[in-house]
């Protein structure tokens, strides 16, 4: 337990140290979010509509941005081949690699979405279910691209393989984030679009610790 | 405790690496690992270190069969590859630190396999402006904070000065002292004295041990 507590500590650490691009994917998502009103205009109806979808949208972009750091560098580093040889088992790596990535992209977007919710003239009701519905649904972002990072893990520029390989399997997350807040927005209860998404999550973390480890052992053969 | 390596084989994407090694390193034994480049000196380590899977025969450490329980085996042994695994954002001490931990062992460990290697007047400073020199003495002190019986070294003396590689050949004899193992892909002399030495040949280009048909030569 104390090796996984030092682990992730040290992955917070190089993620917030220069160069390690933790603020980077917060900045995207913000900047993002500010030209929306720009690009669609002031009217406070359209830009309340579509105010869920947006910040999911740009929330999705912002954690793949980052993604591809979560194993790449301790593969080419050789960090990884150490990892591997360490007490902890490689699906444990992950998972602590995982939630470092989540505290420090979906965490800090759960906590700036509403802010900028607020910037879309999204009302105060839809808030909460933006803020949860973040909260529960950015670790499966996290999780699940982690396995396509693990996947690209040896090929080099592999960013590009690995939005599209992963964002297609972000479509349920969007579907329910932006559902949620819609619900609210029209005064219905978005816990059933909230239940899912914790749903999700849960599967992710489940299935992506194994499905990443796998892909990572064969990746550095 | 022993290694025992039966007619080991070892296939890269088709190719035959090498195969049919055998050899066995005793308790308190060091041996180096010769050969020309390419021959598969590293393959062997990183196989021997569960990285690369086992294509035929056996590996044992022990009564711990690596093709049967790679986990077992891994959980014996420590790697020090050609890569440093040293993290430029974080100090030098942190490096270790992180290791030991991982290991399950303290920060005073850490310490003291830094000062043996000398980085402890500069454990403070970023990993980043390390020299080559000082990097690999930072890779190869996690040898000293992971307590494995068995070293797998691949050219651990490559950009050490001479005093340091003095220094890798004394921990070497201290590690083997105490009833542990090393092999060592080498091309200079270790100053280790007369050791056991495994030679590996390149394999003759033989259809027999090819699966691939391309390879084996049959679209001719």
């Amino acid at each position: 337990m104390r090796a996984i507590v030092s682990l992730l500590g040290r992955d917070l650490r190089l993620a917030l140290r220069l160069g390690g691009g933790g603020g980077i994917g917060i900045a995207f998502f913000v900047l993002t979010v500010i030209l929306i009103p720009l690009g669609v205009g002031p009217e406070t109806a359209t830009l309340a509509r579509i105010a869920g979808g947006v910040l999911w949208i740009a929330a999705l972009l912002a954690a793949l941005l980052s993604l591809d750091r979560i194993f790449q560098a301790d593969f080419e580093d050789g960090s990884l081949d150490q990892l591997m040889l360490s007490p902890l088992a490689l699906e444990q790596v992950v998972l602590a690699k995982c939630i470092a990535h989540w505290l420090t992209t979906g965490l800090p977007m759960a906590l700036i979405a509403p802010v900028l919710g607020v910037m879309l003239q999204l009302p105060e009701s839809a808030l909460p279910a933006l803020i949860i519905g973040m909260a529960l649904g950015t670790p499966a972002l996290s999780l699940i691209g982690a396995i396509g990072a693990a996947i690209t893990v040896g090929v080099r520029r592999g960013g590009l393989l690995l939005s599209i390989l992963v964002l297609p399997l972000y479509i349920p997350t969007l579907i329910l984030g932006a559902r949620a807040v819609e619900q609210a927005l029209l005064d219905l209860s978005p816990w059933p679009a909230l239940g899912l998404l914790a749903a999700l999550t849960l599967f992710s973390a489940a299935l992506a610790p194994f499905a990443a480890a796998a892909a990572l052992r064969i990746n550095t053969r | 405790m022993f290694l025992d390596l039966n007619k080991l084989c070892c296939r890269r994407a088709g190719r035959l690496v090498f195969h049919d090694l055998s050899f066995r390193v005793e308790a308190g034994q060091a041996a180096a690992l010769r050969g020309p480049n390419g021959v598969g000196k590293s393959t062997l380590l990183r196989q021997l270190a569960g990285l690369i899977p086992v294509a035929g025969g056996e590996a044992r450490l022990g009564d711990v069969s690596l093709v049967r329980d790679r986990q077992g085996f891994q959980e014996q042994v420590a790697y020090a590859g050609h890569l440093d695994a040293v993290k430029p954002a974080l100090s030098i001490g942190e490096n270790l630190t992180l290791w030991a931990e991982i290991h399950g062992n303290d920060a005073a460990r850490a310490e003291a396999a830094l000062e043996r290697f000398g980085l402890d007047i500069i454990a403070t400073r970023p990993a980043a402006q390390c020299s080559a020199g000082q990097k690999r003495r930072l890779g190869l002190a996690r040898l000293l904070v992971a307590n494995r019986p068995l070293w797998l070294l691949d050219e651990p003396t490559v950009s050490l000065d001479a005093d340091a590689a003095a220094l890798v050949a004394d921990l070497v004899r201290e590690h083997i002292a105490a009833g542990g193992m090393a092999l060592i892909a080498t091309h200079v002399e270790l100053g280790l004295g007369d050791i056991p030495t495994l030679e590996m040949t390149p394999p003759k280009a033989d259809a027999h041990h090819q699966d691939d048909p391309f390879l084996a030569g049959s679209w001719t």
